[in-house]
């Protein structure tokens, strides 16, 4: 009987065939693989979001094997001396045995909100990157929406875990979102009451804020990144414009393999910086803040970044109380304003724009190529107002960290930060309008005129001169024929190919540069011819 | 019922009815009498609750508070005035701030004062310990006031985890839970506390300094005081961080810094990396 040889090259190329023959999946995997995709660093900057979403669903995870969300209060006997003795709700107990008796408690913690604040701070990031490159646009209004509507819900999942541990700063927060809740007209008290269960804070909110925390947030967040990604993909990504690219096709990679191994590596990069965050840098130290009393507020209490431009508009608003004679008398507090109107308008405003943009401009084609942003003065410019806006707004909210630590005076603080909200914003506007139009008028200039090369020629006449390279054949006037199309134009004489390729590699090159220059469309450089002497003649030497 | 007025009635009557039985000359005698009685009681009564006759306008000074009147007279003068009575719209009367006070304020280096501003800084003292003992004395013997307990160690004493209860409820608000120290209004400020020696603390909690509260021995009991103590000199000063560098604990507003620049700068210089390998 003769024993048959196993064809270990052949193992893969049969089960492969085996697997197809049963489901019949070659055709549609070959064009999934075979799906092509732009690249470009800045569209790297929403995985970024991505990845530290999943890092956040892995570490959380863990953190729930250990946490107990409830509100008992139980007397605390663990590692931490200072804590000893003390009277307290389980979950802070639970979160203190997370940092001090959980082997890998502290640093899960710790990543796992370092993780939070570079989801939220990489939304933010990608967003901006959208909005600045016209990448919004029809036929992604849809998609836009969703990012924003992504970055509140991910404000939501931020809140809600900041108040699990039930240490100082969480409860601090809780009341301050309970006076949020409260400053609402006519239903403000009904709100309160049926979301802590009774008065604040009641024994029932860390228990809803734990589920909301786990699971309806969570799975609200997987299932809108999972239409924002699922949109990417049907609609195709934007490209930016260039030789080759329009706007009925897409040039880039692959996603099997070259965009699928990018995508693993960088995922492991995010991965090891949140690691290395979490490893280094301490964050939250929940055992300094105590568990809550509601008579304990430490100085320095702020919420998350993402959360402090509310902190800041409160601390800028004025107390201008509303009082409205009805019955035995009714009052909208001045926290209403800053807390509830201002972010109701931020989310109308910041998702309509595509189409208020659209209405505007009276554009309603289908746009696949993006912009940059110098080309659309208008729209880099109220990009750079609500950046602005938000910065004076996050930068209030901690102007008494910033006020003690640089010894200014808070007052001070307070007024800057009001008249900077006003002043600055359409500073910002104006300041980036003009440099976008300046960097056309030099894209135009160059297009017109050529490049500088560096070169200064003396005419007969005792003038002198900048000789350019002009990068198309010029016509009668001297000026170049080529046209304005909103893509990089080459502004030095390396670009041109003057100087021979330039060395490749990121940090140190590649490979070791050839002699220069290599190609035969470019002749060597040759070296400068000998020149006399100048020198004013013989009289001059004394 | 009756009875009882009656008898009452007659009582009076009794007492009111004798004079009018004695001669005019015994009667004159018996008011000198009683004038004179009623004066010696008087008189006798002021001399003994009365304070002593010899009070001076200067009391002796110990020779240590002497020393502190010289440099004193060198160096507070010109601010608080002759005799420590303060100077108007320039520094304030010392009289009954106590040693406490005073050792505070030198050993920590606030005075002399460099500039007149919302509120003194924390700067490298200019008198030893010597002479800031000798500036307390001349100034608890002046005025009296609250005075440290003896010794350089307030705190081996305290309970680490009551004092940090009371540390969150009475401290925490201005100078921070890590103790960093926070913003006031109009400039002022609450500084840090991490290079604060026990007694200043004490000192500081018993004198009420500058914006500070008093937090004298009905508020705060000197255990509870060294429990406060011993847990910002033993956690506070002394906690290791488990969780690596605590970015100065100013809370989440350097965190967010951190984050924008470490996290999202590492990420774009990646990026840049991998976008540019094809």
């Amino acid at each position: 009987m003769k024993r048959r040889k196993f064809d270990l090259a052949a193992a893969p190329g049969k089960a492969a065939v085996g697997l197809d023959d049963r489901f019949q999946v070659a055709t549609p995997l070959r064009r999934l693989l075979n799906k092509v995709f732009p690249d470009h660093w800045s569209f790297l900057l929403g995985e970024i979001a991505l990845f530290s979403f999943i890092v956040l669903l892995l570490t959380g995870t863990f953190l729930t094997f250990f946490f107990e969300p409830s509100m008992t209060e139980v007397v605390y006997d663990g590692s931490y001396a200072p804590l000893r003795g003390t009277p307290m709700s389980a979950a802070y107990a639970s979160s203190l045995d997370l940092s001090f008796e959980v082997r890998g408690g502290l640093i899960m913690r710790q990543m796992h909100h370092w993780a939070a604040l570079l989801f939220m701070a990489a939304i933010v990031v990608h967003m901006l990157r959208v909005f600045f490159t016209g990448a919004f646009r029809k036929p992604r209004e849809t998609n836009w929406i969703i990012g924003s509507l992504l970055f509140w819900v991910g404000f939501l999942a931020g809140f809600t875990g900041y108040s699990l541990p039930d240490d100082g700063l969480s409860g601090t927060g809780l009341r301050i979102a309970s006076a949020i809740m409260l400053s609402i007209p006519v239903i403000g008290s009904w709100l309160t009451s049926s979301i802590f269960g009774g008065e604040f804070p009641g024994t029932i909110i860390i228990s809803r804020f734990f589920i909301a925390h786990v699971l309806l947030i969570p799975a609200l967040l997987l299932a809108l990144i999972s239409v924002h990604l699922g949109l990417v993909f049907k609609q195709k990504h934007t490209q930016w414009p260039g030789p080759g690219r329009t706007n009925g096709n897409v040039v880039g990679e692959r996603m099997f393999p070259r965009y699928a191994i990018k995508q693993g590596g960088f995922f492991m990069i995010v991965f090891g910086v949140i690691a290395l965050m979490g490893g280094l840098f301490q964050i939250n130290p929940i055992w300094l803040f105590g568990p809550y009393e509601a008579w304990v507020v430490s100085a320095a209490s702020q919420p998350d970044w993402y959360v402090m431009f509310l902190d800041g508009s409160t601390r800028l608003m004025p107390a201008w109380q509303i009082n409205i004679p009805l019955g035995d008398g009714y009052v909208i507090p001045p926290l209403f304003w800053p807390t509830v109107v201002l972010p109701g308008i931020l989310v109308g405003l910041s998702t309509l724009y595509p189409f208020l943009e659209a209405r505007h401009l009276k554009d309603y084609r289908s746009h696949n190529l993006l912009q940059r942003p110098r080309d659309v003065p208008a729209r880099t410019a109220v990009g750079a107002m609500a950046v602005a806006f938000y910065l004076v707004l996050t930068l209030s909210g901690a102007n008494d960290v910033i006020a003690d630590k640089f010894q200014i005076s808070l007052n001070a603080m307070t007024w800057a930060g009001r008249v900077g909200l006003l002043v600055l914003p359409p500073l910002a506007y104006y300041v980036t309008y003009r440099l976008c139009l300046g960097l056309q008028q030099h894209d135009r200039e160059v297009l017109a005129h050529g490049v500088e090369t560096g070169i200064i020629r003396r005419l007969p006449d005792g003038k002198f001169v900048e000789v350019h390279q002009p990068l198309s054949a010029q016509d009668h006037d001297g000026h170049g024929a080529l046209e304005y199309t909103g893509w990089v134009v080459p502004k030095k004489m390396n670009r041109l190919g003057a100087l021979g390729p330039a060395i490749r590699g990121f940090f140190y090159p590649i490979e070791k540069p050839v002699e220069a220059p290599v190609s035969p469309g470019h002749p060597p450089v040759e070296p400068r011819p000998e020149r006399a002497e100048i020198s004013s003649g013989s009289e001059s030497r004394h | 019922m009756t009875s009882d007025n009656d008898r009452r009635r007659g009582l009076l009557a009794r007492l009111r009815g004798r004079p009018a039985a004695r001669s005019r000359g015994r009667r004159r005698l018996g008011a000198a009498v009683r004038l004179l009685a009623a004066l010696t009681l008087a008189g006798g009564a002021y001399t003994v609750f009365a304070p002593g006759a010899q009070a001076q306008d200067t009391p002796p000074l110990s020779s240590a508070a002497a020393e502190g009147k010289a440099l004193f007279d060198v160096s507070c003068v010109t601010c608080h005035g002759r005799n420590a009575q303060g100077v108007e719209g320039r520094g304030p009367s010392l009289i009954g701030v106590g040693a406490a006070s005073v050792e505070f304020q030198v050993s920590s280096g606030r005075m002399p004062l460099a500039r007149q501003e919302a509120q003194a800084h924390r700067k490298p003292p200019l008198f030893t310990d010597e002479q800031t003992r000798q500036l307390a004395q001349y100034i608890q013997e002046l005025g009296g006031g609250p005075e440290l307990p003896e010794g350089t160690d307030l705190h081996s004493d305290g309970d680490i985890a009551a004092g940090g209860e009371l540390f969150r409820i009475n401290c925490s608000q201005c100078h921070a839970f890590g103790a960093g120290g926070g913003a006031l209004s109009s400039g002022k400020f609450a500084p840090s506390l991490r290079p604060a020696s026990d007694r200043q603390i004490y000192a500081a909690m018993l004198s009420g300094p500058q914006n500070m509260p008093v937090f004298g021995d009905n508020q705060l009991r000197p255990d509870q005081k060294a429990d406060i103590i011993a847990y910002i000199q033993e956690t506070l000063k002394h906690d290791q961080d488990p969780g690596g560098f605590n970015l100065g604990r100013y809370g989440p507003s350097t965190e967010g810094l951190a984050i924008f620049l470490v996290g999202i700068v590492a990420l774009v210089f990646a990026s840049l990396w991998i976008a540019g390998k094809s």
